[in-house]
């Protein structure tokens, strides 16, 4: 697997899996067998299983059933912004 | 997560485009089958770029990562790592990532792996997990390449499959097949999915890797023959262009 095939392609997603590097510097566990219930459509669903978009200027990652916005991550200089609203909650094994 | 600086301590290629990195890396926590990590490198002027690769190899105590890079024509990043490094060289990677797409020994029910191109990484370390740890969980690997020279790992698949009768492979090929092969080129279909893969009675846990269209084909075409989607793991990495 390359992130890089995806780089120079656009217009499609790739899966949570993605994200998880840029979400260690957040999370202290693994978010991706974490379950994410979506709070437009209910559905609930892996982190891994998420579509997720990578085009700049940051990461947007959509529910895998009605493809509304879960998560958005942007980082700016040595800023990171987290926008999580698109999700009712996250559950992980502790 | 930290990033760690790895030593490179070999180098081959696996086709005339891809090469396997592996390096050292005193300080690495190990990994899983199927996790992946993130590589940074810095330009003198300090951009950086970051990219995920997944691992190839077994977790082992020698504190080894081996990468398999295919080389894109307008990458920032692959270049680099096909053509430029060399051994005694020195990349920054952050992980291992992921806990999701992976694979551990304690699981002993029948596996069902399908790559898609360079879609094998992850789950040719699942491969060589099950040889060093010993398991004899059963393992099929349908792995679908453009043409008989794309394919990675080959005698190594060869070898594990020869020697052990719980591992098998079957090659799909999308553009040009060896001589006298019985199926035609083409991407994967019903046929072969029922044909190749464990039936679903089994309820294997099924992987599927690769450009985001070949998963979702795959993943659609073994959830229409009867495995429950919650057995399929998928992990996508966009499309290459030239469909697998």
């Amino acid at each position: 697997m390359s992130s890089e095939i995806y780089d120079h392609l656009h217009g499609d997603y790739l899966d949570g899996n993605a994200a998880a590097g840029e979400l260690s510097k957040i999370f202290v566990m693994d978010v991706t067998a974490a379950a994410g219930q979506c709070a437009h459509c209910g559905a609930t669903k892996r982190f891994a299983e998420a579509h997720l978009y990578m085009q700049s200027p940051g990461v947007v990652a959509r529910c895998p059933v009605c493809e509304h916005v879960l998560l958005r991550l942007v980082t700016v200089r040595q800023r990171v912004f987290l926008d999580m609203r698109g999700m009712r909650y996250l559950s992980l094994d502790t | 997560m930290i990033w760690r600086v790895g030593t490179v301590v070999a180098l081959r290629d696996e086709t005339p485009s891809a090469r396997s990195i592996t390096l050292e890396l005193p300080d690495w926590p190990g990994h899983l089958a199927g996790q992946h990590v993130d590589v940074r490198l810095t330009a003198a002027d300090g951009y950086s770029a970051v990219r995920s690769y997944s691992i190839a190899s077994a977790p082992n105590p020698e504190r080894r990562v081996e990468l398999s890079v295919e080389r894109l024509p307008n990458g920032e990043v692959s270049p680099y790592l096909t053509r430029e490094l060399k051994v005694g060289d020195q990349l920054e990677l952050r992980g291992p990532i992921g806990g999701w797409f992976v694979w551990r020994p304690q699981q002993t029910e029948s596996i069902q792996l399908i790559a898609g191109g360079s879609g094998i990484v992850p789950l040719m370390a699942m491969i060589r997990s099950r040889a060093s740890a010993g398991s004899s969980a059963p393992f099929r690997l349908l792995y679908s390449v453009r043409e008989p020279g794309a394919v990675w790992y080959r005698d190594e698949l060869r070898a594990l499959s020869d020697r052990d009768q719980s591992v098998s492979v079957a090659y799909a090929y999308t553009r040009a097949t060896p001589r006298g092969w019985p199926r035609p080129p083409g991407r994967i279909d019903a046929a072969l999915i029922a044909g190749m893969t464990w039936p679903p009675n089994l309820s294997a846990t099924c992987y599927v890797c690769g450009p985001t269209s070949f998963v979702e084909s795959a993943a659609g075409l073994l959830s229409a023959s009867g495995n429950s989607p919650d057995k399929i793991r998928t992990e996508r990495f966009g499309p290459t262009g030239d469909r697998q």
